[in-house]
């Protein structure tokens, strides 16, 4: 185990490595493990998931480095991702990236001075009823305006939130959505990572 | 026809269709409890066979044939559902994750019944947290009834469910990637044979199939294969949520019959082309599909078969609708740069090819095209896919290279004056907007 980790993660990682038949397989919910201690996926976190699940870090950097979402560079508390595929394309996702990256003055791919917003624009969302779509630490807003994607910005800033909830999100700032979201979701994300409760990176009223 | 299956449940109880007290309200895990008491897993595999259900993930292969490729004697088995949903263009699996988490998860305890599977991992994309949540919570509520874990509702079955993130990479949706993904690699294809069926998971037999597919084995089992097999055309048989997006009025998810024509999905269905322009192309089966027009097929049905036909496939059934103000050049390459960012890398003509595309579609589009550019962009097809065929001759491990061809092609094959006129400078109109 590693012993910095909180305790909560420590066990986390114990049950993930439990849940496969080969220890091999945790690796990728260890990375989003560690990249929660460590704030993104580090040099030591990579040596940390490679000590758990008996590989090199070597092993474990050639698995981290092929995903997207695995930064292996720190990335702002919110991280706005703008999808720019074919269908949110056709819908004017071009003018929303303009209009993130004007408002945040930072271009896609950084991050602003105050460590609090990264831009990056990302292929399909999985989002293409509801285009242009723009997640927010992988939380969905569908439909979104770019005059509405400056408000959205601007209240990242402001109200700093400390749990982001797609719900909320789409309330404030939404459109078109791909298709009816049924009842209200109850956890959302507290890191730029995916809301997933075995990994411990969403928080909410669950 | 208006045969509902898998959305059924959610547009008739919008506010809790994702609860396991509503899915056992409606039905749910009658149809389990009574396979699990009065058939055999062979019973129920026949009923899959028979329904002639044919892979929704894009590939459409037959079910019950892929089923049929496991070595009878090899154990541990396992069955990994594809929820790796990445296809531009598709937005599926998410809602049947989100809206009828209960309905998959008896999919798939009715089919580990049927293959003699203990252990079943669902690999959802990493950007799909809140659907994988709500599988989850599922799952959690399901162990807590009963219905998973050790002695099924004592039958002396055991199952269990893992939720597996992926972390952004399309190419996990091939489904060797995404069993090396699982096995914590790099999700990089891998050369079949083996087959998953023989060789998977670990070296051992393994069944992927789409969410979706999963989704319909519960209906299946209830009402008996042949009854599935008697809706839609004979090979198409079933529903099929298909994915409209794109310049339309009303794009959605939407259970369909095989059958229909484009006409009718596109401007009943989808409600037509936004502000009532003029429609000019669609994407009839996700990114990787050649495009058609409506010249050519806004009359002809959607079958697998009619589509295939026609020289391109229903894939994922993402129908992406482009209006006459589209650009043509802009739209493949949009479509290219995704293929060419989702390469893995391991074959030279996918990764090479896909990045020369790329780059000479956006010269074009920036108003540096060279007359040139038009066959040199059909000769790095041509490497990455020779003859340019469909489906595309492979060079290639896996299909995600030679896909790339497809916006290209189609774009030389219906709109190559207003490519040759982007490069000319000339001013050209498209859709009554001037450009150049």
């Amino acid at each position: 185990m590693i012993n910095h980790w909180s305790s909560e993660n420590q066990e986390r990682a114990k049950e993930l490595l439990e849940q496969y038949p080969e220890k091999r397989s945790a690796v990728m919910p260890l990375l989003y493990v560690a990249a929660l201690e460590h704030g993104y996926v580090s040099e030591d976190a990579m040596r940390e998931v490679a000590g758990l699940t008996g590989l090199t870090s070597a092993q474990v950097q050639s698995v981290a480095s092929f995903y997207t979402m695995y930064k292996r560079e720190p990335v702002g508390k919110y991280l706005v991702s703008v999808c720019t595929s074919i269908s949110c394309y056709l819908r004017g996702a071009d003018a929303v990236l303009e209009a993130i990256e004007d408002e945040t003055g930072i271009l896609d791919g950084e991050t602003t001075p105050d460590g609090k917003i990264s831009v990056e624009h990302v292929e399909c969302s999985g989002a293409c009823g509801g285009a242009p779509a723009v997640s927010v630490n992988w939380e969905l807003v569908e439909g979104l305006a770019p005059d509405k994607a400056r408000d959205l910005i601007k209240w990242l800033r402001d109200a700093e939130p400390s749990v982001i909830f797609g719900d909320e999100m789409q309330m404030l700032f939404g459109g078109q959505q791909s298709f009816d979201w049924g009842p209200k979701e109850i956890e959302g994300a507290i890191a730029a990572l995916p809301a997933f409760d075995p990994y411990g990176t969403a928080g909410g009223e669950k | 026809m208006t045969q509902k299956i898998l959305l059924s449940r959610m547009e008739a109880h919008p506010s809790d269709s994702q609860t396991l007290a509503r899915y056992v309200d409606t039905g749910g895990y009658a149809t389990l409890r009574k396979a699990l008491k009065s058939m055999t897993p062979e019973e129920v595999t026949a009923e899959v066979k028979a329904s002639n259900i044919r892979g929704r993930g894009g590939a459409s292969f037959p079910t019950g044939v892929k089923w049929g490729f496991l070595p009878p004697d090899i154990r541990p088995r396992y069955l990994v559902v594809n929820g790796d949903e990445s296809e531009p263009g598709t937005f599926k699996d998410r809602m049947l994750l989100e809206r009828d988490p209960h309905q998959l998860l008896e999919g798939i305890i009715l089919s580990a019944y049927a293959l003699d599977v203990h252990e079943s991992f669902v690999y959802i994309r990493g950007e799909y947290p809140k659907p994988a949540r709500r599988l989850q919570r599922a799952i959690d509520e399901a162990y807590e009834a009963g219905y998973l874990g050790g002695n099924i509702l004592g039958s002396g079955f055991d199952l269990d469910v893992v939720v597996h993130l992926g972390a952004g990479a399309y190419i996990c949706g091939e489904e060797t990637a995404l069993l090396s993904s699982l096995e914590g690699r790099r999700g990089e294809p891998r050369l079949k044979p083996p087959f998953p069926a023989v060789e998977g998971l670990y070296s051992k037999p393994t069944i992927v199939n789409n969410v979706e597919t999963i989704s319909n084995v519960p209906w299946i089992v209830e009402n008996g294969g042949a009854k599935y097999a008697a809706i839609g055309p004979e090979t198409s048989s079933g529903t099929r949520v298909m994915s409209l997006s794109g310049h339309l009025k009303k794009p959605g998810d939407y259970e369909v019959v095989a059958g229909i024509t484009w006409r009718e999905l596109i401007y009943e269905v989808g409600g037509g082309i936004l502000d009532d322009r003029e429609l000019k192309a669609w994407v009839p089966g996700g990114a990787s599909a050649p495009w058609f027009v409506p010249a050519e097929h806004l009359d002809t049905p959607v079958t697998i078969d009619d589509i295939a036909k026609q020289g391109s496939m229903i894939g994922s059934g993402a129908v992406i609708v482009m209006d006459d103000s589209t650009n043509v050049v802009g739209a493949a390459h949009r479509l290219v740069r995704f293929f060419s960012h989702e390469s893995c890398g391991q074959c030279t003509p996918c990764r090479e090819g896909t990045t020369w595309l790329e780059r000479i579609l956006l010269r074009i589009l920036d108003g540096y095209g060279r007359p040139e550019d038009i066959g040199l962009l059909l000769d790095v097809s041509d490497n990455i896919s020779p003859g340019l065929t469909w489906p595309p001759a492979m060079t290639t491990i896996c299909p995600l290279g030679p896909s790339s061809t497809a916006p290209v092609v189609s774009m030389m094959k219906y709109f190559r004056d207003e490519v040759e006129a982007m490069i000319s400078g000339a001013p050209i109109s498209i859709g009554g907007v001037s450009r150049g």
